[in-house]
């Protein structure tokens, strides 16, 4: 990364400084962690509810008797 | 090809053959559709952890070329490094999608206990796969890791057998030992996917059993095939 890339992005998100970290109880994580299981939570829930293209024509055109 | 005592094959190679052929047909082994079911995006991430895969492999193999330090002074090398890095994420990422979704469709019916047991075992693998890659990095992240890695495995016994703070040790399990236990047990998986077919939906799987039924309610989705 060039030296002015890495100030101006340095500029928007300050990354000098420790990890930022929730805690409760005994369970310990840091907010970088809990972003990426928050990401993996939602992809999950948007593949099982998102429409696959193209598979309802396939279902139908298989309940009509067609080879594809 | 026959079962016959007689014409059974006389070699070795014969029989694994036969027994290879027997148990994976090649139509089984490179079909030329997937069920109807298939096309759904929660079936992708299998495919997907897949093709982080082979990103990763790609990469490693390139750093590993050029050595353990080539990132640290070329912008080709940093780049590589971080497809490898990137690559390593998007791969738990997805792998534990997929993991998901199996555990929640209950991968495991239909004779597919060890498709099932593979795939779990890979992501155990995977992981200190993983580790000793991060403190393969050569920098003070590395170093962070292993020092903070190394009372883990003191705890549990193992610190002596498996060093963190070893290089050449971690090097080595990080670029042969480890990558080969993952890709022999991913292409066990793969191939028992074959064998068994991908596991249907929990609704379909009832639709069947109520064709077969007293009173043979059927339903076109429990009859689909290879689309």
């Amino acid at each position: 990364m060039s030296p002015i890339a890495a100030s101006v992005l340095g500029a928007l998100i300050n990354l000098d400084h420790p990890a930022h970290v929730v805690k409760w109880h005994f369970i310990q994580l840091s907010v970088s962690n809990i972003v990426v299981l928050g990401l993996m939570l939602a992809v999950f829930a948007l593949a099982l509810v998102l429409p696959f293209p193209g598979a309802r024509a396939r279902a139908q055109s298989r309940r009509e008797g067609g080879s594809r | 090809m026959s079962s016959t005592p007689a014409s059974r094959p006389s070699s070795w190679t014969g029989r694994v053959r036969e027994a290879a052929v027997e148990r994976l047909p090649p139509e089984k082994l490179l079909p030329e559709g997937q069920p109807t079911y298939v096309a759904s995006w929660i079936y992708i991430f299998g495919v997907a952890s897949l093709a982080s895969l082979i990103v990763i492999v790609g990469s490693g193999t390139i750093l590993s070329l050029k050595g353990p330090a080539w990132w640290h002074y070329t912008g080709v090398g940093h780049f590589f490094n971080s497809v490898h890095m990137w690559s390593v994420e998007l791969f738990f990422f997805v792998m534990v999608v997929h993991l998901w979704g199996k555990y929640w469709m209950a991968a495991w019916r239909g004779g597919r206990a060890h498709v099932w047991i593979t795939g779990a075992v890979t992501f155990l693998v995977a992981v200190p796969c993983a580790l000793t890659g991060y403190v393969s990095q050569q920098n003070f992240d590395a170093q962070w890791i292993s020092t903070q890695a190394k009372d883990a495995m003191n705890s549990i016994g193992i610190g002596a057998f498996f060093n963190l703070t070893n290089f050449g040790q971690m090097y080595s399990y990080h670029v042969l030992l480890l990558p080969v236990v993952v890709i022999g047990l991913v292409a066990a998986h793969v191939l028992l996917v074959r064998r068994h077919g991908v596991v249907p939906p929990l609704e379909i799987e009832r639709l069947r059993a109520g064709a077969q039924g007293p009173h043979g309610g059927e339903h076109p989705a429990a009859h689909e095939g290879a689309s």
